[in-house]
């Protein structure tokens, strides 16, 4: 769980800035939005790259994740802070592009190669470190695929879930109003992620050792 | 010495175990579900070595460049909202459906003259119960067309469920919001049985569109051992039971909410 972890006066700071961002922006400072929009976009964008797997899609539930706050900040119950709020909202708007995604490529008859664009991007392709950790791992691009296709065919659910409490570190509390669900409803949800992801995974990872033998072969 | 299940062993690892010190003690002495552990664990670190893209330094100020020109003069007041014309149709309904709940309350049942009116509350529960035996009803057809699909043939590899499947998605979304009314109105039996169903629901909206004759069979089996069918039936027949009778008073709906304990 990688979730950027800030000290709790620093998260005091910011939530009491973001407030005062707010109140000046329903106070009709359109420029005040702006510090929120800077602030937390890079969190947003990681939150939304992980639950829609490209990054089109990520910059487009950004930039909708920031309109939708602005054109409800008058709705916004000042006892979440922004940056929570907005991020709620992400979520919520990439499980809706995930499902459109998912009926645009129903309709769609051509495959098209997948996650060409992640691929050119990844910054583990200049590592040069040999030695076999985790992390080498993702340079056999055949790996890589399958962890990708593994995610791919989540439920939107298990995705959200899956992202949501392993990779952002979320509450179940928190992932349950996202996905309107129960929390047992919710923990069940993530173990039926896992589950899927080691089904899939497993063969191709194995045990520690074998995982890290296959990171030395690359 | 009972070994721990992949369900716990997975809830342990991602901290949402709500008996976290039974299984560290467990893990500590026993090395078979250490092992099956770090086999999880493995799964899981590769999967974190997947990256995501640096979207670059000023992309916050890009996102504002973008956004910006988008962004109406000021953001719209509480007031304004409750104008939308979205949320003019929801208000519209509800009134139509307590007007609704009135007008049944009124044909269905004489008034008598030592109980002439009718508390909100007994309102609020006529239509959780009228929109609760509906939902059972579909719930419970869906489940039954799904348990009796069968493979049109003995060599047919994959069965299409995808019209269940998506019925199933749409009564998850009833079945929460009636789980939360039956919360918020003290209903917990009722939530209950409704929690039950939510998973059950949620296991067929998140299977494959398509499916073997054995997932089928795994999907078949898990609403037969989870006796589901059952309970909808025998809860929705109670509900349409209260819904025919006259307005349940306090004491009658106690008893009915204890009838369903024994469900």
């Amino acid at each position: 769980m990688n979730r950027m972890r800030t000290t709790s006066e620093n998260a005091q700071a910011i939530a009491a800035n973001d407030a005062l961002a707010v109140e000046r922006t329903l106070a009709g400072e359109r420029d005040a939005f702006r510090i929120l929009v800077e602030r937390h976009s890079r969190t947003v964008f990681r939150l939304a790259y992980r639950m829609t797997g490209n990054r089109q899609d990520a910059e487009e539930v950004v930039q909708e994740a920031f309109l939708r706050a602005y054109q409800n900040l008058a709705r916004f119950a000042g006892t979440s802070n922004f940056g929570t709020w907005v991020y709620r909202i992400a979520a919520n708007y990439a499980i809706d592009r995930m499902r459109h995604r998912k009926k645009e490529d129903a309709r769609r008859v051509l495959h098209e190669p997948m996650n060409e664009e992640g691929i050119q991007d990844d910054p583990m392709a200049k590592v040069e470190d040999a030695k076999p950790t985790p992390e080498r791992l993702t340079q056999s691009m055949e790996l890589r695929k399958q962890m990708e296709a593994a995610l791919a065919a989540l439920s939107h659910a298990e995705r959200t879930a899956f992202v949501m409490r392993h990779w952002e570190g979320c509450g179940i509390e928190e992932i349950s109003v996202v996905l309107k669900s129960s929390s047992s409803a919710t923990k069940n949800t993530v173990f039926r992620a896992v589950q899927k992801l080691r089904q899939a995974l497993q063969p191709f990872v194995g045990t520690g050792e074998q995982a890290r033998a296959m990171g030395m072969e690359s | 010495m009972k070994h721990m299940t992949e369900e716990e062993l997975i809830a342990f690892l991602e901290g949402v175990a709500s008996e976290r010190p039974e299984i560290a003690g467990h893990l500590s002495e026993c090395t078979s579900c250490r092992a099956e552990l770090k086999r999880i664990e493995a799964v899981l670190a590769a999967l974190d070595t997947l990256p995501v893209p640096d979207p670059g330094e000023g992309y916050g100020r890009r996102v504002w460049q973008q956004i910006a020109p988008r962004l109406p003069e000021r953001p719209s007041r509480w007031w304004q909202a409750w104008l939308e014309p979205k949320r003019l149709a929801a208000i519209g309904s509800f009134a139509a459906m307590i007007l609704l709940a009135f007008y049944i309350g009124r044909i269905s049942k004489p008034v008598s003259p030592g109980n002439v009116t009718v508390s909100q509350e007994q309102v609020r529960e006529r239509i959780l119960v009228v929109a609760v035996g509906a939902h059972l009803g579909r719930t419970e057809m869906m489940l039954v067309e799904l348990s009796n699909t069968e493979p049109r043939d003995r060599n047919q590899k994959q069965v299409n469920i995808s019209a269940e499947q998506h019925r199933a998605e749409d009564l998850l979304e009833e079945n929460r919001l009636y789980r939360q009314t039956a919360l918020n109105q003290g209903d917990a039996q009722l939530a209950s049985i409704l929690d039950e169903l939510e998973r059950v629901l949620l296991d067929v909206a998140h299977s494959p569109d398509e499916v073997t004759p054995a997932q089928l069979e795994a999907i078949r089996q898990k609403i037969e051992s989870r006796g589901i069918l059952f309970k909808v039936r025998v809860v929705g027949k109670e509900l349409q039971q209260r819904e025919r009778t006259s307005a349940p008073a306090p004491a009658q709906n106690y008893s009915s909410k204890k009838e369903r304990n024994k469900v």
